[in-house]
């Protein structure tokens, strides 16, 4: 074993960099893989805990209660009620507060111990949420100006006249209606996988490094455990503030379809 | 040496939402010295231009594993 490749265990065995092909995981039973199983897991866990929190509901909450409350007046207050507009909000709280912590108990997955792994890594997960997103903001527009004055209120800025309008026009549609889904699912989705490699990265490098035998490359490897530690913490972080994008960006996109011509 | 060339791509496309997203926080923080108690409102939007900025990133994250080398 040379010495050009510093990252070769010298104990015989290869230290393979992680890829996207750490997130093929092997199916548990059938075809039912791990990623299935935490979805599935995280809507008892969702419906559970707000179950537990609201079911002896009383005038002074009690610590559940209140825990609850506070996530729900969250998203209803500052993601809801300051983007959609205080008069048509309340219709879409029940599907922005579902999304949120739905999102959120997935997101956190990846830093739980012996679940570590963000479901939303996986991206075919989050189509179908960026699907409904879209869907609802375009849904709740034509609900408020019609079809053909929704398409008008969205692609056309109003105050804009002339051949400008040319120009315009297509890239708002392109921006408004066709990309948007896009950039949900990718923001997720890059977040998510780009964090959780990061994390397999500095784990399983160190481990190797730390197997090598060799002291230097076992102070690295110490090192990588430190900055994996680091790195968990912004993970956490991250993986809060991809939740909380996720759901503002939708209630923005209605607060928008529904906005008035002004 | 071997690699993905995708990968080199992927650094310089860091450069400009690093940058971008330093410009914006950093408006962001005179914001708040300037006035504390906008502090809530500057927040959400610092956030969305934040994210909006990262996005460029994010969408060659994806693309740096997806097309060939």
């Amino acid at each position: 074993m040379s010495y050009s490749q510093p990252v070769a265990a010298e104990g015989g065995s290869e230290f393979h960099a992680p890829g996207p092909g750490s997130f093929e995981l092997p199916p548990i039973f059938g075809d039912v893989t791990k990623p299935m199983l935490l979805l599935a897991l995280s809507a008892v866990l969702v419906f559970g805990f707000f179950y537990a929190a609201t079911r002896n509901a009383s005038l002074v909450p009690g610590r559940l209660q209140f825990a609850g409350e506070m996530v729900y007046g969250f998203v209803r207050n500052t993601m809801a009620r300051d983007n959609i507009g205080s008069e048509h909000y309340m219709k879409f709280v029940p599907y922005l507060f579902t999304l949120f912590t739905f999102i959120l108990v997935n997101n956190y997955y990846g830093v739980i111990p012996f679940i570590q792994f963000p479901s939303f890594s996986r991206i075919g997960f989050i189509v179908p949420l960026a699907l409904t997103s879209w869907l609802l903001y375009i849904g709740a527009g034509i609900w408020k100006h019609g079809a053909l004055g929704y398409l008008k209120h969205a692609t056309m800025p109003s105050g804009v006249k002339g051949p400008i309008l040319l120009l315009l026009v297509p890239l708002e549609f392109f921006s408004n209606i066709i990309i948007r889904p896009f950039t949900l699912t990718l923001r997720l989705f890059g977040n998510m996988f780009a964090g959780h490699l990061l994390l397999i990265l500095f784990a399983t490098g160190g481990a190797a490094l730390l197997a090598s035998g060799n002291l230097l490359y076992g102070a690295v490897g110490v090192l990588s455990f430190g900055l994996g530690i680091g790195v968990s913490f912004l993970e956490m972080l991250v993986m809060f503030l991809q939740a909380y994008v996720f759901t503002l960006l939708s209630s923005m996109y209605i607060g928008e379809a529904l906005a008035d011509e002004h | 040496m071997e690699g993905s060339i995708n990968l080199v791509g992927l650094g310089l496309s860091a450069i400009g939402p690093g940058v971008g997203i330093g410009l914006i926080f950093a408006a962001f923080i005179s914001g708040v010295a300037r006035q504390p108690e906008a502090q809530s409102r500057l927040q959400s939007i610092a956030i969305l231009g934040f994210v909006l900025a990262e996005a460029l990133f994010i969408i060659t994250v994806a693309l740096a594993f997806v097309l060939p080398l």
